[in-house]
């Protein structure tokens, strides 16, 4: 039996484990709707580098994907699109509704737009601004991992 | 060439055409024709050699409710001006008044570009093409309910999303679709 110095060890609990493993690569899904998409690639751009937060991997599969950025204002047609895309990404999975727009409906009251996307997915953060500058959606990036973070992996 | 020189032209091979010139604010050459005539007249306007539009800009519906007849065709003709089309380029603005209720012939098969925007004025603003080769929504929801640019449609609408059911489809069904869809291709 060597000494407990020469031994490696950190306690911790899997939660914290899982926690930690779940927040550090968070992956999107590649799914821009409109203008706010635009916002959403300089984020993933060298200029402000997402990569620094491990969710710089836009994948083009939702079978691959942690989260949805829902980036643009949503018709009521591409509604059922959106909603498919959502049940195909697997569990643990997190949505960000990206800009008025996607929130609220900004400045589209009409017809065809649908005035917020949580009516039709559940989304954990909302980022406000039209659209909201990168340094916005990083920090929503950054709620989200304290969200996981708060959250019980095994619960 | 302005419009009373087109109507000129034009009433020597569609005589009852009820055909009317008006003056446009922008000066551009614009005539009413009678939507029973408006398929020789188009006809007309295309094959006639000192006329030769060939090329219809664009087609789209006007909605003056409640105003009588309801609808107006605005028909975007060009002629190029190059050989076989036309002795000098000139525009025209050709419309047709259409009452609530009424019936357009297709000009799709005089210039097969109307076919697409017959296809979105009957989308928004529910306009019966009658023998238009393919009516269907082109833009809304093939299960949408009512024509959301008539002057008489709700702004807003308070209804839930509609988001489908996880799609279950039976192996017939799933080749007769794609059949179905191929088979359309073709036709077109």
């Amino acid at each position: 039996m060597p000494d407990n110095e020469d031994i490696p060890v950190l306690l911790t609990t899997v939660d914290k484990m899982v926690n930690w493993a779940r927040r550090s690569s968070i992956w999107p899904v590649t799914f821009g709707l409109a203008c706010c998409a635009i916002e959403m690639m300089a984020m993933s751009a060298s200029r402000y580098d997402i990569a620094r937060f491990g969710a710089e991997v836009f994948r083009g599969s939702p079978r691959q994907s942690d989260l949805m950025i829902v980036a643009g204002r949503l018709s009521r047609k591409m509604a059922p699109v959106l909603r498919r895309i959502y049940d195909q990404m697997p569990e643990p999975k997190y949505v960000i509704s990206m800009g008025a727009c996607a929130s609220v409906g900004g400045v589209f009251d009409n017809y065809a737009i649908v005035q917020g996307v949580d009516q039709v997915v559940p989304v954990d953060v909302f980022v406000p601004g039209c659209p909201p500058r990168p340094e916005s959606l990083i920090y929503g990036i950054v709620q989200l991992q304290k969200k996981i973070d708060r959250s019980k992996a095994f619960a | 060439m302005d419009s009373t020189a087109i109507i000129d032209v034009l009433s020597r091979t569609v005589p009852a055409a009820g055909l009317e010139s008006v003056k446009a604010g922008d000066g551009m050459p614009t005539l009413y024709v009678a939507v029973d005539q408006l398929l020789p007249a188009c006809r007309a306007l295309r094959d006639t050699p000192e006329l030769g539009f060939a090329f219809l800009a664009d087609l789209l519906p006007v909605d003056y409710y409640p105003r009588q007849p309801r609808f107006e065709i605005v028909y975007l003709l060009a002629s190029l001006g190059v050989a076989g089309f036309g002795d000098t380029p000139k525009r025209l603005r050709v419309k047709v008044r259409v009452p609530a209720d009424g019936v357009v012939p297709s000009v799709s098969s005089v210039w097969p570009a109307a076919n697409w925007s017959e296809r979105e004025a009957y989308d928004f603003f529910g306009i019966n093409f009658g023998d238009h080769p393919d009516m269907r929504r082109i833009l809304m929801p093939e299960d949408w309910e009512g024509f959301p640019l008539r002057k008489d449609y709700p702004v807003q609408i308070k209804q839930p999303v509609k988001v489908y059911e996880p799609l279950q489809v039976s192996q017939e069904q799933f080749v007769a679709n794609i059949e179905a869809t191929r088979d359309r291709a073709r036709k077109d």
